[in-house]
Order: C-alpha cells, then structure tokens, then sequence
C-alpha cells in the first residue's frame, strides 16, 4: 500500500536496487483505487477491460491516461456517450512511448470532462471526480481525472491534455505539477483532437522530477503528426538545478487585476519573495491584449473543434441512432450522443466559421492571436521567463457554476494565452487557502525552453514543502 | 452582431444536430451572452494583423509515395455499428 504514496522517480530508485518489483507497484495502486476512488471518482469504472494492460517488459511504472489519450484494446471514451465502448484500433504515440521506455499504462481510464470541454470535469457522461482536498469541490478540468487520481495516491503519475488550461489548472486546483509542453513538442497521433492548433499532451505529476522524467519519456518528433517538430529532445534532468540566481522573471501587470481571489493573490506574492530569496529577479512587464484571449480562445477553439467533431457521426464507431434515412441519423445521433457543453461549442464552432460571420469573428480571432504571441515574444525578448497564478481562484464547489458557462470560461483566463501562443508553462503547488485548498504558481517560457520551467520549479520545489502535502481521504 | 433563435436553428443543422424546442430556447440565449462577451474582439483594429492558425513556421510535410501496410479492415471495422463484409453500412441513400 506503501508505495502508491511515492513519487516515480523514488520507485524507480528501489527497482533498481532490487527493493520493490514493478508487480507490487501495481498491485499497491490497485488497492488504493479501491479503497478510496468510490470518494473521488478519478477513474472511469463502466469499461471492462483489465486494470493493466501486459507490457512483457514492464519493469517500471504504470501511467494513469486520460480517457482521450487512445490505448489499444482498452476503451477510450473521451467520457462521452457517443463514444461510449470504443475500443481503439491502435495506441497513441505517447503510450507507445511509455511501453517502449518500459513503463506500463493503467487500464482503466481517468475521467475528464467530454472531449475535454471544461474546467472541471462535471461534463463527463460518467459523473464528476471530487477533488481529494475536499470532496464537494472539483478537481478542475478537463484533465480533472488525472490530476486527482495523483493527489489521492491513486497514481504515481499521469498523462492529460491542454488546449486552454486542461492540465495546468486542475494541477493548481488539486495540489499536483502539471506541465503543458510547447505546441509540437509532444505527439498529438492518437490523442482524440479537441482544437488541433491548441491541444498538446503533458504529464502531471507528484514533483517536478517526475515531470522531467515523463518529459524525457513522451517527447520528440513523430513522422505520424505532422506538426511535432524534429528537434532534439534534451535530458530535461539536466535541468533539475537548485538556484535561481540570476534567472530574469516577469510579473504581467494584466493578470493581478479585478477577479483574481485576494487569497491567491497573497501566496502568489509570498511565492515570488520566496524566489527572490533564491536569486530570481523579477521586473514587472506588459502583456497588453490579456483581456482578449478567452475571446479569441472560444471562437478558434470551438471552431477547430466544431470541424474535429464531424467524424462522431454514427458510421464508423461509437453510438448509432436508428432512423429512416441518413441525414436524420447525423442528426439524431449527434442529438443523443453529445453533452450540452459539446452542443455548445459544436454550434458556436460552426456559427464562427459560416458564410457571412467568418470575417467577424474566425478571421479577426486569428489575427488577435497573432497580437497576443507578439505580446509574449516581446517579453521574452529580456526575460527567461513569466510568473503569473495557474487560476484566478482555487478549487470551487461542484455545481457552482454549471448554469453559466461563460463564468465557468473565465476560470482558464491565465491559461488560455499560453495555448494560443504555443508556448510552454508548468503549475506548481505553492500554497494552501484557509479552506486547506491548494493553489498553483504558473511559469512560462518561450518556445522549446521547458528546461528554464523545469529549473525554476525545481528550485522552489526543493525550498518548499508544499509537493510534500497529501489530503486526507 | 448577435444571434437569434433562428440563426441557432440553422446552425445546428449545418452542424447535423437535432435540437428540441427546449434545447433551442436555453441554447440561444447562452449563445447572445457568449457572442456579446465574444464581441469585445470587434473594439481592436486588426486591419493589417497577419492571421496566425499555426504557431510555429511549419511547411507542408511530405512522405515518400510509397506503399505501406495500412491497419488491417477487421481491426477498423471493429467498431462499427453496423457492418457487412467489408463495408460501414448506413441508412438507404440512393432511391
């Protein structure tokens, strides 16, 4: 039961001087999924396939996925009931990367909200996860499901995905590391598409090693997508370095204003002072088009996904509505397959892309994007990097915001602009509200620097205890 | 520009979904509010702005025309509701 509760890098540490098998990790993990995941729902239970799926070399970790990340003979759902029992027929890039590397994935899939529409989690046909820190909040999304079953032990590490926040905040909401690599850095071949533009997979983790270590194992080119890029991948180890003297970091004015939680704010600052102790020297910069970022983001974003989406049409796999003719299928079993949020954003998606609108809003969305990566490029221009919070709040309850999604929008506001630039940012847990809720420091970089992220998070990590809490479950 | 319960009922055939009355109503008025925030957009002067759709400078990336192994039909057709032979079969399209 022990070895749940510690991190990759530990275990494999232990492996390797003969005191634990790689069996006894999964046997641990698959006890404390029972004894504590009927409280916080971080994996989907309805799929019948085996908890781990045989890897004959499996000498090492098993993976948590989430549930958009495809995995051969092993449901991948997207959590959706029109993709309910679609069994793949071939594995992500990615999980053939973990299964190359020696690791193993978990067979049953974490929960997330459908198609990865959402900030937390409540849009997944299966029902919500709960947070571990406290179980009437959500555990933020949509990576909501990996991020959880990370805080609550119920995984040594995770794989989720963002295309405007979907790792990074339900890290920062659950008390976890949670990396978005830059645009390319990661395979998208197999992760079922949300925003193809937008999306990238990226690990979430106890520490930032870990997130180092499932870096080294996920990234590089891929001849399967054609937007990885071939660049070599470094040893992201090598950056695990204890100082911060000298990095030059960015506070943007834009993200401490109205609407950012005076609580979240005070550990953000203490967060900043702890990193001034450690050499880090901060200057306030400018990041002047902020405002119009979850605008831009919800136009591109559902658009792309609007077009991502027409595949779900009931002839080649998932639900299939029973009609006369074949129009009214589509339409049928689009009707019953998809959530209100899919309907949503399928529909806005269409509406920004069709004739007589597309200047208005899908065009000029794309050329304010062009405003909001020069905005970034210009800061990067003097600094190493850019400190913001993950999310303007910590974890809120479930149900709080489910009748307005447009409020439930503005919880990625600090997240949106990074996908949108293509750059790379990491949340890391720095500190806990009166309510015992953990907040996330967001650091950003510039293209293909994950390794400054990697640096500075490990410097605080390494001067901080906040990686080390666990919530009581 | 906003958008009324009859542009929503257009769209969402466009995109091939069915809508009840009920789903129409709740879903048109969420819509006026999203575009209204949406429309904060139209106060920048975008005039000369280059469009960005892809982040970094990719090029068209080719493969060699060569034959391959593609998966194998079982394998794709696994998954299909309904399926003769080596066929997807749908609802009667052609009288």
């Amino acid at each position: 039961m022990e070895s749940c509760k510690l991190t990759a890098h530990e275990l494999l540490e232990k492996i390797k001087n003969g005191e634990i098998a790689s069996e006894q990790i999964f046997s641990d993990l698959s006890k404390r999924i029972e004894g504590v995941d009927s409280k916080v729902k971080a994996y989907v239970r309805t799929s019948d396939s085996q908890p781990l799926v045989h890897n004959s070399n499996f000498r090492g970790i098993p993976v948590s996925i989430k549930d958009n990340i495809c995995t051969e003979g092993c449901n991948t759902e997207c959590c959706s009931k029109i993709l309910v029992g679609f069994n793949p027929p071939y594995s992500a890039t990615v999980i053939n990367k973990i299964i190359e590397s020696g690791n193993s994935f978990m067979g049953l899939k974490c929960n997330m909200d459908e198609f990865a529409f959402g900030s937390s989690t409540e849009n997944s046909c299966f029902g919500p996860t709960h947070n571990p820190w406290n179980l009437e909040c959500v555990p933020g999304g949509s990576s909501g499901g990996s991020a959880a079953a990370v805080a609550a032990d119920e995984a040594i590490w995770a794989l989720g995905s963002d295309t405007g926040g979907s790792i990074r905040q339900p890290a920062s909401f659950c008390g976890v590391v949670g990396l978005k690599p830059t645009y390319g850095r990661v395979s998208r071949f197999g992760l079922i598409a949300f925003a193809s533009s937008l999306d990238q997979i990226g690990p979430l983790t106890k520490d930032v090693r870990d997130s180092a270590l499932l870096m080294n194992i996920i990234s590089g080119y891929d001849p399967n997508d054609s937007t990885s890029i071939n660049t070599p991948v470094p040893d992201y180890t090598k950056d695990l370095i204890n100082d911060a003297k000298g990095i030059k970091v960015g506070i943007p004015r834009e993200y401490f204003v109205e609407g950012l939680d005076p609580e979240v704010k005070l550990i953000i600052e203490e967060a900043v002072n702890k990193l001034k102790t450690l050499g880090a020297q901060f200057k306030e910069v400018s990041l002047p088009h902020t405002e119009y970022a979850v605008p831009v983001y919800y136009i591109l974003a559902t658009a792309e996904a609007s077009s991502n989406l027409a595949r779900f049409d009931g002839v080649q796999y998932g639900l299939r509505a029973k009609t006369q003719n074949l129009i009214d299928m589509y339409k049928k079993t689009r009707q019953l397959g998809f959530g209100d949020e899919a309907k949503r954003r399928i529909i806005l998606g269409t509406f920004a892309l069709s004739h007589g609108y597309y200047d208005a809003y899908y065009l000029r969305a794309l050329k304010v994007r062009t405003l909001i990566k020069q905005d970034f490029d210009n800061v990067f221009k003097d600094f190493d990097c850019i400190i913001t919070p993950t999310s303007p709040t910590s974890a809120f309850k479930i149900g709080e915001k489910v009748d307005d999604p447009l409020k439930m929008y503005l919880s990625d506001i600090y997240t949106i602009s990074v996908n949108l630039a293509g750059i790379p940012a990491i949340s890391i847990p720095c500190g806990f509200t009166k309510k015992g809720l953990p907040v996330g420091l967001q650091i950003l970089s510039k293209h293909f620097n994950e390794g400054m992220l990697f640096r500075l998070a490990y410097a605080y990590e390494q001067n901080t205890e906040w990686h080390k809490m666990k919530p009581k479950l | 520009m906003g958008i009324d319960k009859k542009t929503v009922e257009d769209v969402a055939h466009l995109a091939r979904i069915e809508l009840n009355a009920e789903e129409l109503e709740k879903l048109s008025s969420q819509l006026e509010h999203i575009l209204a925030f949406i429309d904060k957009l139209s106060l920048l002067n975008t005039e000369n702005i280059v469009p960005t759709s892809h982040v970094l400078a990719i090029n068209n990336i080719l493969r060699k025309d060569e034959p391959k192994a593609s998966l194998p039909i079982d394998k794709i057709l696994k998954n299909a509701p309904e399926k003769q032979g080596s066929f997807f079969v749908v609802p009667k399209v052609i009288e």
